[in-house]
């Protein structure tokens, strides 16, 4: 669950940061006040960003020790080192750098404050890659023994660990999608501050262009839309490249995922069919209904026109042959596969939309005619799509995690086995419920200030200093409201 | 026990006790917001002060925490398991404080702007607090199984070492942080918080003894390594007389280099205490000791390439951050996201 929460703001942090450093970057090669205006408008939603994925992120260092004490027990000679990794490498990096970065605006030359925004980012990227170093060794373990004495697991070869072939499908994944959700936070927003602008003026387009002022905000987010339509059609597509690696990869490796993700009971002919919607029916494990599109499964998963997927069924009593001797015959392998395979489905449908709707947005923007400002239906579909990233990644880690099940690290230990014996069910539904309300009260919180970020607009220079008298500032209020 | 096991050992007390030298202050400077400013605007200066660096200064603990899965993976186990409820307050407190930074920079309203003020001082006050406790705690024997679960029950986390020794620790967080910001403000400020740590360090004799009368009679310190534990309790008094008469004296930078190792002395006393065990049960049999703890030969060798490539790296950049932003900040300058430069007093 924190998982889950967590990695809504990583990917944003991530996202962000990258536009916010190319935005700088801009800024360093035109040398042109408005990227400049540019970076530190959304500098501002990327701090308020960070500041909600950083306290996740603690909670995630700590809970392994916390809930899954048998795990780290049992793994902690592989696991602990990415994580030890991470801290030292990565989070001193972006911890230290984001605070330089935010306070030291007029003291160095430009070229040098980009490079600590670049650094903080850099943190930001490796703290992913050791991270998912941690959680492909989860899903494909490798480079290591059982110490038969102990029954630990025992690291044998760092050098294998980092090149697990799954770290090196799963990481460039989730990099473009954080890309990607970087790219449309910023142009979904972009998209609501131009609409606001219709709202403030009576959808008097006219009017907007006779302000000077109101000029420059609708050309400063239609920078915005472009950088953002560019950084997220480039993430898209390596998203959806990445992406299918991916499949192919676990056609292999975990069959039974790929089984569940594409609702495959029995085992399919050759070549085989894609279905592009199905009804399941988990309880007596078949497909009742689906319409397929001949060929494509093959395509898809093999990248050939010939060869055939094993159903869940078969794969379900190979992996009872292969494991019952260790864990019995009670365990079950099936998966929830009517979420699996929705989830998934959603997941490429956003990555599919989000490459077309850059492609779109670029075109609607171009030089000579300028129109995606003036058309309001074209903007709110891009606001509504501000959420859309945070979907379509919450979507891929369920498929992750979900899809492993039942194993914390697939095929040496069950979830059910690696939880500590000490904390009590109570204990833990207390900590659950109380870490959902601190994050729902976070969440709404930053969304609550991000959206003030917005009304303020990027022309709002914060009084520091003489501070505003107390009507003043209940007036600034009622405008920034407004 | 080998050489590695027990340098890493080591390194993991050096790593708490640089997180408690860097974010001690960090929390001193948070609960300073409550006792010693006098309004809102002070408060956000005092925050101000620490904005630069507290969120690197809380990587330590992190990185602590890593380390001791990395290289302890049942250290780290049976002590985060067995702290379950404390660790997660700790937890609490940190991520309300994380967040008022960002937020409190955000507020429009006087009254928005106390909302995020007020968990900067929870959070700053707790999670020391709650720290120390675990601290103070753990190395009193718990009850142990055979499988290294470590079950502490309500007692065991709440009594009468571990209240005092959390109060200790916020204590000396919270001298820390006042002799940090005599450094950090102008120069009439800097006096003020000078003078309030000169009168608050005469409570600290008194608690230290209270501390030492309790340990020896609820931990095996003394009794097991007496020569190290009470040279490490001297020092523990040494820095903090040193730390007195530097107040009196008004020599801000002695001061908090005092206080900064007296924080640091407490967790020599403590890791000095537990060695060579990392766990320490109630019934010795079931202690976990350093060598049935670590991690195997090769992933320390691996961790340890990893530290001596980058530890080196990220102290020289830390020491750089500090020394670019040495400037003390005054009053009308009270913006959390810089705008404008600081201006230096003279």
């Amino acid at each position: 669950m924190t998982t889950i929460y967590h990695f809504f703001f990583v990917p944003m942090t991530i996202g962000i940061g990258l536009a916010v450093a190319i935005m700088e970057t801009m800024y360093v090669i035109t040398k042109k006040e408005v990227y400049k205006t540019m970076t530190k408008f959304w500098g501002k939603v990327f701090l308020l960003a960070f500041a909600v994925g950083v306290v996740t992120g603690i909670i995630q260092e700590f809970q392994f020790g916390m809930n899954w004490s048998n795990y780290s027990r049992f793994m902690g000679d592989i696991f602990g080192a990415p994580l030890a990794i991470e801290a030292l490498v990565a989070f001193f990096l972006e911890s230290t750098f984001i605070g330089v970065w935010m306070f030291t605006w007029d003291r160095f030359k430009p070229v040098w404050h980009m490079v600590f925004i670049w650094l903080t980012n850099a943190g930001s990227i490796l703290s992913a890659i050791w991270i998912l170093t941690a959680n492909s060794f989860m899903q494909h373990p490798v480079a290591f023994e059982i110490n038969q004495e102990t029954g630990h697991a025992r690291l044998r070869s760092f050098k294998d660990l980092i090149s697990n072939p799954q770290l090196w499908v799963e990481f460039p994944h989730v990099l473009s999608a954080a890309v990607c959700t970087g790219a449309f936070v910023v142009m979904g927003c972009s998209a609501w501050s131009l609409l606001r602008m219709h709202i403030k003026n009576k959808k008097d387009v006219a009017a907007v262009e006779a302000d000077g002022e109101q000029t420059a905000k609708v050309s400063l987010f239609t920078k915005s839309l472009r950088v953002g339509a560019v950084i997220g059609l480039v993430g898209a597509c390596f998203a959806i490249l990445f992406g299918d690696y991916q499949g192919k990869f676990i056609v292999y490796d975990q069959p039974m995922k790929l089984a569940a993700i594409e609702g495959i009971y029995e085992d399919t002919g050759d070549p085989a069919p894609w279905q592009l919607v199905a009804l399941m029916n988990e309880k007596d494990h078949k497909t009742e209904s689906s319409v397929d599109v001949p060929g494509a499964g093959s395509k898809l998963y093999y990248g050939k026109d010939s060869g055939k997927v094993k159903g869940m069924n078969t794969v379900n009593k190979e992996l009872h042959e292969k494991y019952d001797a260790k864990f019995g015959k009670d365990m079950n392998y099936y998966l929830p596969t009517t979420v699996l395979f929705w989830v998934f489905r959603l997941m490429v449908g956003i990555g599919f939309g989000f490459a077309l709707v850059s492609i779109l947005v670029l075109w609607f923007t171009r030089k000579k005619k300028n129109t995606m400002w003036k058309s309001r239906w074209k903007l709110w579909i891009m606001g509504i799509l501000t959420f859309a990233p945070f979907l379509a990644t919450t979507s891929g880690w369920m498929i992750t995690e979900m899809g492993r099940y039942p194993w914390i690290v697939y095929g040496y230990q069950t979830i059910a086995d690696a939880v500590s014996p000490t904390s009590t069910s109570g204990k833990v539904l207390f900590s659950c419920i109380i870490y959902f309300l601190l994050f729902l009260l976070m969440g709404s919180v930053m969304i609550f200030y991000t959206r003030r970020v917005l009304h303020q607009g990027p022309f709002y220079e914060q009084d520091n200093g003489d501070k505003p008298s107390k009507i003043a500032a209940s007036t600034e209020r009622k405008v920034a409201l407004a | 026990m080998s050489f590695l096991q027990g340098m890493w050992f080591c390194v993991i007390g050096l790593l708490f006790a640089g997180f408690l030298l860097l974010e001690g202050f960090d929390f001193g400077v948070g609960m300073a917001t409550r006792f010693i400013a006098r309004d809102g605007d002070e408060r956000t200066l005092f925050m101000r002060a620490i904005g630069p660096h507290w969120d690197g200064n809380e990587v330590w603990l992190i990185t602590a925490g890593g380390a001791m899965f990395a290289a302890f993976p049942l250290w780290y186990a049976s002590l985060f398991s067995g702290y379950y409820i404390l660790l997660f307050l700790v937890l609490v407190a940190l991520i309300i404080r994380g967040v008022s930074f960002e937020f409190a920079s955000r507020a429009i309203t006087d009254k928005e702007r106390n909302v995020w003020q007020w968990a900067n001082f929870i959070g700053s006050l707790f999670a020391p607090f709650f720290l120390g406790m675990m601290l103070t705690s753990f190395i009193q024997g718990v009850p142990m199984d055979d499988k290294g679960n470590a079950w502490v029950g309500f007692f065991g986390v709440f009594n009468w070492l571990s209240v005092v020794g959390g109060i200790a620790v916020v204590f000396f967080c919270f001298i820390h942080g006042l002799h940090f910001l005599s450094l950090k403000l102008g120069p009439g400020d800097s006096r003020r918080m000078l003078n309030t740590t000169e009168k608050l360090y005469w409570i600290a004799y008194p608690a230290l003894v209270v501390f030492v009368i309790l340990s020896m009679f609820m931990t095996d310190f003394y009794s097991k390594r007496p020569i190290s534990t009470w040279l490490l309790t001297v020092v523990v008094l040494g820095a903090t007389i040193c730390g007195h008469v530097s107040a009196m004296k008004k020599r801000g930078g002695f001061a908090f280099a005092s206080s900064g190792i007296t924080l640091m002395a407490l967790i020599a006393w403590i890791f000095n205490g537990i060695f060579p065990r990392v766990m320490i049960a109630d019934d010795p049999a079931k202690s976990i000791l350093i060598q049935d703890a670590s991690g195997s030969p090769y992933s320390l060798k691996v961790m340890t390439v990893v530290l001596c490539i980058f530890l080196p790296i990220v102290l020289i950049y830390i020491i750089w951050s500090y020394f670019i932003q040495r400037k003390r900040i005054v009053s009308d300058d009270v913006s959390m996201t810089d705008v404008r430069p600081a201006v230096a007093a003279k």
